[in-house]
C-alpha cells in the first residue's frame, strides 16, 4: 500500500518533469538564486532589484506575516471587545456592537480593502502637505511616517544584549513568584535583576558613548526619506482584516459566554464579585474552552485572506512570490510547491500554538 | 506530537492526512497538460471556438464595450486568426486575463492563443515554454505624471513614488533604469492596471509607468485627463507580439501567417473595401494572397480563402490599426515605428509566395 502510493507518486512527479521538459519550461529549484530584478514596496529586511528569488520570499513570508500577526492581535482585542459589548445591559451599547458585526461580517473583505486603501491615499494629503506632528511625525498619502533610530557600531551588539535582558525578565519574575509561594517572603529577585541590568548599561554608555543615532523623516524631493514608515498598502490591509475577522470573533465570543451555565453568573454575583471581576474570573475563562477553536480558524482565515492584498499593491507572500515571481520566471510548479508548503506550515504552527494555548486553559477534571 | 489528537484541532487525522496527500500530488496533478497527441488546430476545429487571451481592459488593444464586445488591434487579431481558422470571426471566447496570469494560463492550455500587448523578451521566448509570433505593434515604456509637478524628463524623476503592473517586463526596467542611472523610487505594482491607474490619479504615486501606447489609452481613464503629461522618452523596447504554446509549429505557423497576411495585404493594397474588385487582379502577390493562385492556405492547413476572409471581416493591418489606435480612433496615435516599412516603419512581413 505505502510503496504503491510511493509508486504513484514518484510517477507523477517524473511526468511532470517530462512534461515541462517537453514544452520546454524551466524547471528545477536553481531560480532561487537569480536576481529578481524588480523592486518591492515594503521590505523588513535588507531587499533590492539585485537580489535573489530566495530574498524575495523570505521578504514576502515575513509581510505576511507581520500583517497577519499583528491583524491577529488587533482583531482578537476588537473582537473580544465587540462581542462583550453585544451582550451588554446597555441598550445603546449592545445594538452598536450589532451594527458594527452585521456590517463588517457581511461585506466582502476585498471591497473592505479597497475602501480603506482609497480612503487613505483619496483623504490624506501630498507629501507636501503633510499632517505633521512636532515635525517629527508626519502623516500622507504616501504613508505614515515616526522618528526612529540607526545603529552605530555596537548598536546591533547592545541591542541584542537588551533583548536577552528581557527574555531573562520572564524567567526571574517566574522564579520570585516560585519563591514567594513556597516561602511565603518576597525576595527582591526582581528588583536586583533591574538594578544589575541598569548598572551595566550605565557603565557601558559611559564608557563607550550611545551606539544610536535619531533617524527622523524629512521630505526630501517627491518623498519623506528616513524614519520608520507604514504605507498606506499596509495600513489599509491591516484595518480592512482586522475590523473584518474582528466582527466572526465578537459572535465566537458572544456564544462562547453564552455558553457557560447561568448559574456561574448567579454564584459569582451571590460571592459579591462586581460584574467585570466576575466576568474576568469566572465566565470568560470558562467561556475559552468554547471560544478557542472556532477562534483558531478565524486565525487562520486572517493569514490566508491576507493575499487579497494584491489588489492593493502590498507585496505579501502570494501577490509577489505566488503571483510576480512566478510570471516573472514562468516556473509555476516549483514557485506553487514552496507557497503551499510555507502556507501549510503556519497553519500547522498556528494550529499547535492554539492547541498547545487550550490545553493550559482546558478544565482539568478532579 | 500530542497536538494532533487534539479533538478541537481543525485537522483530523484524515484530513490531514488527506491534505498531505493532495499537497504531495498537487505538482503533479496541476501538470496533466492537455492531450499532445492532438494538434491545437484540430482541437479548435473540434471545439468550434478560439479561445483568446486578452487584456481586463485597455483601450485600443483589447476592451469590451458596454454590450460586451471586444474591440482593439489585439481583439481584432482574435477575430482574424478565428475567422481563418473557422469561419467565424465571432467563434472566440475572449478570456481576461492579469498580466500576472498570462503565461500560466497559455503554458496550461486554458487558452489557444494570447494576444494581450506582450513584450517579446528573450527570457519569456525561452524559459516559459511559449513562443512568439511577430510584434503587432513596437512600443517603449513610458511615464506619464501631472503638469503640476513640473517634470519634463524621466531623469527628473529621482526619489519619486511609481505606480506599475505586477508581473511585466515594466517593473524590470523601472529598476534597471534607477539603478543604472543612481536614482531612487519606490514602486507600487498592482496586480490590475485599473487599480494602478486609480492610485496614480488619488496622488499615491508621483508617476505611472508602462507601455506609451497604454498610457496614451489609460490617460482616458484619469479624472482630468488634460492635467496630466506622457513624458517625451521612452525607457526600452517593447515589441508587443501575440503568443502560442511552443511545440506546435502548425499552429504557430497559422497564427504568424494571418499576422503576415494582414500586413501583405496593406501593404498591397487591399482592403476590406475593394477586396472584392482586387480579386479579379491581375498582380500575381495579390492572386496568391487571395487565394485565386497557388494553395497557400492548403499547405497551412486551411482552405485557400483564408486571407480573404480575415480581409474582408477583419481589415488588413492599417485598417485595423487606424480603427483602433491610430486616426478613426480616440487615442490618435501615429503610426511612427508601426508604419509599413515602405512607409519607413519596422512593419515587414516576408511575402506570400
Ligand atoms: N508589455 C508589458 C506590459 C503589459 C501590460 O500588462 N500592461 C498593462 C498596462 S498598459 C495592461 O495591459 N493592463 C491591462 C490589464 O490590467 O489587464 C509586458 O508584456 O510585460
Amino acid at each position: 500500500m505505502v510503496s504503491a502510493f510511493i509508486g504513484l507518486v514518484w510517477w507523477l512527479i517524473d511526468n511532470t518533469v517530462a512534461n515541462l521538459a517537453r514544452q520546454n519550461v524551466a524547471t528545477g529549484f536553481g531560480f532561487l538564486d537569480n536576481n529578481t530584478g524588480f523592486d518591492i514596496n515594503q521590505k523588513l529586511i535588507a531587499y533590492d532589484e539585485t537580489s535573489s528569488y530566495l530574498r524575495l520570499l523570505l521578504v514576502g513570508l515575513l509581510n505576511t506575516a507581520i500583517v497577519s500577526v499583528l491583524g491577529i492581535l488587533l482583531a482578537t482585542v476588537i473582537g473580544f471587545m465587540v462581542g462583550l459589548a453585544r451582550l451588554s445591559d446597555n441598550w445603546l451599547v449592545s445594538k452598536l456592537a450589532f451594527i458594527y458585526v452585521e456590517i463588517f461580517r457581511n461585506l466582502p473583505l476585498l471591497i473592505q480593502i479597497l475602501f480603506w486603501y482609497v480612503l487613505l491615499i483619496e483623504l490624506l494629503p501630498h507629501p507636501k502637505k503633510s499632517f505633521s506632528l512636532w515635525e517629527v511625525f508626519f502623516l500622507n498619502n504616501r504613508g505614515l511616517y515616526l522618528p526612529w533610530f540607526t545603529t552605530l557600531p555596537g548598536g546591533g551588539y547592545l541591542l541584542w544584549v537588551l533583548g536577552l535582558f528581557g527574555a531573562g525578565w520572564f524567567y526571574v519574575a517566574h522564579k520570585a513568584r516560585k519563591m514567594r509561594e513556597l516561602t511565603g517572603h518576597n525576595k527582591a529577585y526582581a528588583r536586583n535583576y533591574i538594578l544589575i541590568g541598569v548598572i551595566c548599561l550605565g557603565g557601558y554608555l559611559s564608557l563607550w558613548g550611545v551606539p544610536f543615532e535619531a533617524d527622523l523623516p524629512a521630505l526630501k524631493g517627491f518623498n519623506f526619506r528616513g524614519g520608520l514608515s507604514f504605507t498606506p498598502e499596509f495600513v489599509a490591509l491591516l484595518v480592512a482584516l482586522s475590523l473584518y475577522t474582528a466582527s466572526f470573533i465578537a459572535e465566537i465570543v458572544r456564544a462562547g459566554v453564552l455558553s457557560v451555565s447561568k448559574g456561574q453568573f448567579e454564584a459569582a454575583k451571590a460571592l459579591g464579585l462586581p460584574t467585570s471581576v466576575s466576568m474576568n474570573k469566572v465566565i470568560i475563562p470558562q467561556a475559552m474552552r468554547v471560544i478557542i477553536p472556532p477562534l483558531t480558524s478565524q486565525y487562520l482565515n486572517l493569514t490566508k485572506n491576507s493575499s487579497l492584498a494584491a489588489a492593493i499593491a502590498y507585496p505579501e507572500l502570494v501577490s509577489v512570490f505566488a503571483g510576480t515571481a512566478l510570471n516573472q520566471t514562468g516556473q509555476a510548479v516549483e514557485i506553487i510547491f514552496i507557497t503551499m508548503s510555507i502556507y501549510l506550515f503556519l497553519s500547522l504552527l498556528t494550529s499547535f500554538l492554539m492547541n498547545t494555548y487550550n490545553a493550559r486553559v482546558a478544565l482539568v477534571e478532579k | 506530537m500530542n497536538f494532533l489528537k487534539w479533538p478541537t484541532i481543525e485537522f483530523s487525522k484524515a484530513g490531514l492526512l488527506f491534505t498531505i496527500v493532495t499537497f504531495l500530488l498537487f505538482p503533479a496533478l496541476s501538470n496533466v497538460m492537455p492531450a499532445k497527441a492532438e494538434g491545437t488546430l484540430e482541437l479548435i476545429k473540434k471545439r468550434n471556438v478560439l479561445t483568446c487571451g486578452v487584456t481586463q481592459g485597455l483601450p485600443g488593444f483589447s476592451a469590451p464595450d458596454d454590450k460586451g464586445r471586444w474591440h482593439g488591434i489585439d481583439a481584432d487579431f482574435c477575430r482574424a486568426v478565428a475567422v481563418a481558422v473557422l469561419g467565424d470571426a465571432d467563434a472566440i471566447k475572449f478570456v481576461p486575463l492579469s498580466a500576472k496570469v498570462r503565461f500560466t494560463a497559455l503554458q496550461s492550455g486554458e487558452i489557444d492563443l494570447l494576444a494581450r500587448n506582450t513584450t517579446w523578451t528573450m527570457h519569456r521566448d525561452t524559459a516559459l515554454g511559449i513562443q512568439f509570433i511577430g510584434a503587432n505593434y513596437y512600443d517603449g515604456q513610458g511615464f506619464i505624471v501631472k503638469k503640476d509637478i513640473g517634470v519634463t524628463s524621466v531623469r527628473e524623476l529621482d526619489g519619486a513614488s511609481i505606480c506599475a503592473n505586477a508581473g511585466t517586463t515594466t517593473e524590470l526596467n523601472v529598476a534597471d533604469y534607477f539603478r543604472s542611472n543612481g536614482m531612487e523610487y519606490d514602486i507600487s505594482s498592482f496586480e490590475k492596471s485599473e487599480e494602478a491607474v486609480a492610485a496614480y490619479d488619488a496622488g499615491r504615486c508621483d508617476a505611472y509607468t508602462t507601455d506609451q501606447s497604454g498610457l496614451y489609452a489609460q490617460r482616458q481613464r484619469l479624472v482630468d485627463p488634460d492635467a496630466h503629461i506622457v513624458l517625451n522618452e521612452v525607457i526600452s523596447k517593447e515589441p508587443l507580439s501575440p503568443a502560442v504554446r511552443q511545440g506546435d509549429d502548425v499552429w504557430a505557423d497559422i497564427v504568424r501567417w494571418v499576422h503576415y497576411a494582414m500586413l501583405n495585404a496593406e501593404e498591397l493594397g487591399v482592403n476590406s473595401q475593394n477586396i472584392d474588385s482586387m480579386k479579379a487582379s491581375p498582380n500575381p502577390s495579390i492572386r496568391r494572397l487571395l487565394g485565386v493562385e497557388g494553395s497557400f492556405g492548403e499547405s497551412l492547413g486551411l482552405d485557400n480563402d483564408w486571407a480573404t476572409r480575415v480581409i474582408l471581416k477583419v481589415g488588413n493591418y492599417g485598417e485595423s490599426f487606424d480603427r483602433n489606435l491610430g486616426a478613426g480612433s480616440e487615442l490618435k496615435i501615429e503610426r511612427g515605428l508601426n508604419a509599413l516599412w515602405t512607409q519607413g516603419g519596422l512593419q515587414f512581413a516576408p511575402p506570400i509566395r
